[in-house]
C-alpha cells in the first residue's frame, strides 16, 4: 500500500479546504501513514462477487406527500449567518482575478 | 447529596405521579447537583436552568390536573451537544460552532419536550463525536466520576458522566461506533444503541450518516426502555427512518427482570474477546455469562470471522462520510468565519480554508483528510469500495450468527477507563477502544451495554454488551434486564452505589 507523503497530505488538505501549518503537516503526515497502513489490511479480503453495502437498512425512493409544511422563516435561516445583507447570506468574493 | 436524585427515572416518575415530589423540586435538585460537582467533572457545556424550571412548572401543572403528557412527564434529562436544540447553543464540542443557536429542534428533542421532560442542558463530547475519551472536545475534557484523572469514554462522555454522577437521571447520547455503549461501560452506566433507523436522526449533526444513531444513556435498563419509548419511531423528516413500530421494550424489561431466560440462545462471539482485552474485564464478562446460564439461557460459541476487519472497515467508511458531511462547515451560512491574515479581499475559498484551520481540532482534521484520501480517484476502489464490500461480509457474519443464537454477547470495551492524556495523540491506540462496538454500527443492529462489575486490576467499571438482530431491540432489553437483576442481587444494590462521591474526591 502506498505511503502517504507530506506533499500528498498538503494536497488533500487543499482539496478538503483546510489550511495546514508546516508544524501540522509534520505532525499529521506520519500519523496518517500509520492509520492508512493499518486500514490497508482489508485489501483483497472481499472477492469481486461481494456486493457493496452503503447503508445498513436499504431503503429506496423515500418520498413524502407533496404538500406545503411549515419551515424556517428567512430571519431564522439567517440567524446564524456570519454576515447577511438584504435578507441573504453575504459571502466573500467567489471568483478570482483570473476568472 | 439529596436522596431524590439517586432514584431511578422510573422511581422519579412514580413519585411525581403520586404527588410525593414535583418536577420543579426534582429539576432544582439536579441543577444544585450540577452546580456542586460539574466544576470537577465538566460534563456540561451549557446549563439551561431557566428553561428547565419553566418546563418543570408546566409539567407540574399538567400533573396537577391529572393530564401528564407521558409517563416521564417532569423527569429532567440532559442532551448530548450534537443534537440541535432551539434556543440553546449546539456546538458539537467544536470551535467552529461556538455560540451557534439552532433555529430548530432535532426530532428527538421535540419528542422530549412534547413528553414533558425538562432539558437541564447540553453535554460535552469529542468534537463532532470523533473519539472515545471526550478529550477531543474543544472545550476541555470531561472527567470520569469514578476517578477524576481518567476518561469517561467517548464520544458521549458528558452524558455518561452526568448520569453516573447524578447530575441527570437520564440523558440522550449518539452512537456511531460505540459512543453510547463504551462510555456506559467505563462509567458503570447503561447505554443503548437502537437499530439503525429506529430513532430519528433529524437534527442530529451528522458524523457518519450511515452509522449514527441516537439512544438512551441511563442508570438502569428500565429507564433506558422508558426513554427509548419516548424517542423511538418513524419520522418523515428522516429519509432513513424505518416505518416500523417501536418494539415493546418495556414489556421486554418486565420479562427480563423476572431473571428467567429459559430457552434463550446466547452466542459468545469468538472474535470479540481474548487478545487486547484486559483480564479483569474478561473475568467480569465470564461471570455475567455464567449468571445468564443460571437464568436458564443456553450458551453457544459463534464465530464472526470478518469482525477482525471491522475496525479497518470503520476507519475507511467513517472518515469518508465525515469528510463529506463536514463540508457543510464552510463559513458562509452559520458558525465561525475567520479571515486569513495578510490577505486583502480574500476569496470564499481562502476564508473557508482559514476558518476550517482555526475551527477544527486535530482529530477532525485527521479524519477529514483520511476520508478525502479514501474517496479520491485512484484510491476509491482500493479503500472505500473494499470497505463497502467488507460491510456486506460483516452483515453476513451477523446473519449466520443470529441463525445460531437469539442474541450475541461480548465485553463492551476491551479495557476500563484509562488515564486522561494517555492515548490522546496516538490515534490507533484510541481507535482500539471501539473494537467490540463497531460491528453493530456497520450492520445497523441494536446493542446495549450493561454494567458487569469492577475489574480486579483497578476497581473500575466494565460493561457487558448484548447485540440483537435488526428491529429486535426488545431482546437487548430482556437480556440486559435479566443480567442487571441477577447482578444487583449478587451485589446487594447497583454498581454505582460503590462509586466514590464526586464531591469527596474533588481536589
Amino acid at each position: 500500500m502506498p505511503e502517504i507523503s507530506r506533499d500528498e497530505v498538503a494536497h488533500l488538505a487543499t482539496l478538503a479546504r483546510i489550511e495546514l501549518s508546516e508544524e501540522e503537516l509534520d505532525h499529521l503526515a506520519p500519523q496518517l501513514s500509520v492509520i492508512l497502513d493499518s486500514v490497508a489490511s482489508i485489501a483483497g479480503v472481499a472477492g469481486d462477487d461481494v456486493p457493496p453495502t452503503s447503508h445498513p437498512m436499504p431503503l429506496t425512493n423515500v418520498f413524502r406527500d407533496d404538500v406545503v409544511e411549515p419551515c424556517l422563516t428567512p430571519e431564522e435561516a439567517l440567524a446564524g449567518a456570519p454576515e447577511q445583507q438584504d435578507q441573504r447570506f453575504a459571502v466573500p468574493r467567489i471568483l478570482g482575478d483570473e476568472q | 447529596m439529596s436522596d431524590l436524585i439517586r432514584r431511578t427515572a422510573a422511581e422519579m416518575a412514580d413519585a411525581l405521579a403520586k404527588g410525593e415530589t414535583t418536577s420543579v423540586e426534582l429539576t432544582r435538585a439536579h441543577l444544585d447537583r450540577i452546580a456542586e460537582v460539574d466544576g470537577a467533572l465538566h460534563a456540561f457545556l451549557h446549563v439551561d436552568a431557566e428553561g428547565a424550571l419553566e418546563a418543570a412548572r408546566a409539567a407540574d401543572e399538567r400533573r396537577a390536573t391529572g393530564s401528564p403528557a407521558s409517563p416521564l412527564d417532569g423527569v429532567p434529562i440532559a442532551v448530548k451537544d450534537v443534537l440541535t436544540t432551539r434556543g440553546m447553543p449546539t456546538t458539537c464540542g467544536s470551535r467552529i460552532l461556538e455560540g451557534w443557536v439552532p433555529p430548530y429542534d432535532a426530532t428527538v428533542v421535540r419528542r422530549l419536550r412534547e413528553a414533558g421532560l425538562p432539558i437541564l442542558g447540553k453535554t460535552n463530547m469529542d468534537e463532532f463525536a470523533m473519539g472515545s475519551s471526550t478529550e477531543h472536545s474543544a472545550y476541555g475534557p470531561t472527567r470520569n466520576p469514578w476517578d477524576l484523572e481518567r476518561i469517561p469514554g467517548g464520544s458521549g462522555g458528558g452524558s455518561a458522566a452526568a448520569v453516573a454522577a447524578y447530575e441527570a437521571p437520564i440523558a440522550l447520547g449518539t452512537d456511531t461506533g460505540g459512543s453510547i455503549r463504551q462510555p456506559g461501560a467505563v462509567t458503570g452506566t447503561v447505554g443503548m444503541k437502537p437499530t439503525y433507523g429506529g430513532v430519528s436522526r433529524y437534527g442530529l449533526v451528522a458524523l457518519a450518516n450511515s452509522l449514527d444513531q441516537v439512544g438512551p444513556v441511563t442508570r438502569t435498563v428500565r429507564d433506558a426502555a422508558l426513554l427509548h419509548s419516548v424517542i423511538g419511531g418513524h419520522d418523515p423528516k428522516d429519509s432513513t427512518s424505518l416505518a416500523e413500530p417501536v418494539p415493546d421494550v418495556l414489556a421486554a424489561v418486565e420479562q427480563g427482570a423476572t431473571g428467567d431466560l429459559s430457552g434463550l440462545r446466547i452466542g459468545v462471539v469468538t472474535e470479540l474477546g481474548g487478545y487486547g482485552y484486559q483480564g479483569g474485564v474478561l473475568e467480569r464478562f465470564k461471570e455475567s455469562v455464567d449468571l445468564l446460564v443460571q437464568a436458564g439461557a443456553d450458551v453457544v460459541e459463534v464465530s464472526c470471522p470478518h469482525f477482525v476487519h471491522a475496525l479497518a472497515t470503520y476507519y475507511l467508511i467513517l472518515p469518508a462520510e465525515a469528510s463529506s458531511n463536514l463540508a457543510r462547515f464552510d463559513a458562509m451560512r452559520y458558525g465561525l468565519r475567520v479571515l486569513p491574515e495578510g490577505v486583502e479581499a480574500p476569496s470564499a475559498e481562502e476564508v473557508m480554508r482559514a476558518t476550517r484551520e482555526a475551527g477544527f481540532g486535530d482529530e477532525v482534521k485527521r479524519r477529514i483528510i483520511l476520508g478525502t484520501y479514501a474517496l479520491s480517484s485512484g484510491y476509491y476502489d482500493a479503500y472505500y469500495g473494499q470497505a463497502q464490500k467488507m460491510r456486506t461480509l460483516i452483515s453476513r457474519d451477523f446473519e449466520n450468527a443470529f441463525a445460531q443464537a437469539d442474541v450475541l454477547v461480548s465485553p463492551t470495551a476491551p479495557t476500563t477507563a484509562f488515564p486522561i492524556g494517555e492515548k490522546v495523540d496516538d490515534p490507533l491506540a484510541m481507535y482500539l477502544n471501539d473494537l467490540a462496538t463497531i460491528p453493530a454500527n456497520l450492520s445497523g443492529v441494536p446493542g446495549i451495554s450493561v454494567p458487569s462489575g469492577l475489574a480486579h486490576e483497578d476497581d473500575l467499571p466494565a460493561g457487558f454488551q448484548v447485540l440483537a438482530p435488526p428491529l429486535k431491540d426488545d431482546r437487548c432489553y430482556r437480556v440486559g434486564a435479566a443480567l442487571e437483576a441477577r447482578l444487583h442481587e449478587k451485589w446487594g444494590g447497583s454498581l454505582l452505589d460503590r462509586a466514590p462521591d464526586v464531591k469527596v474526591v474533588t481536589r
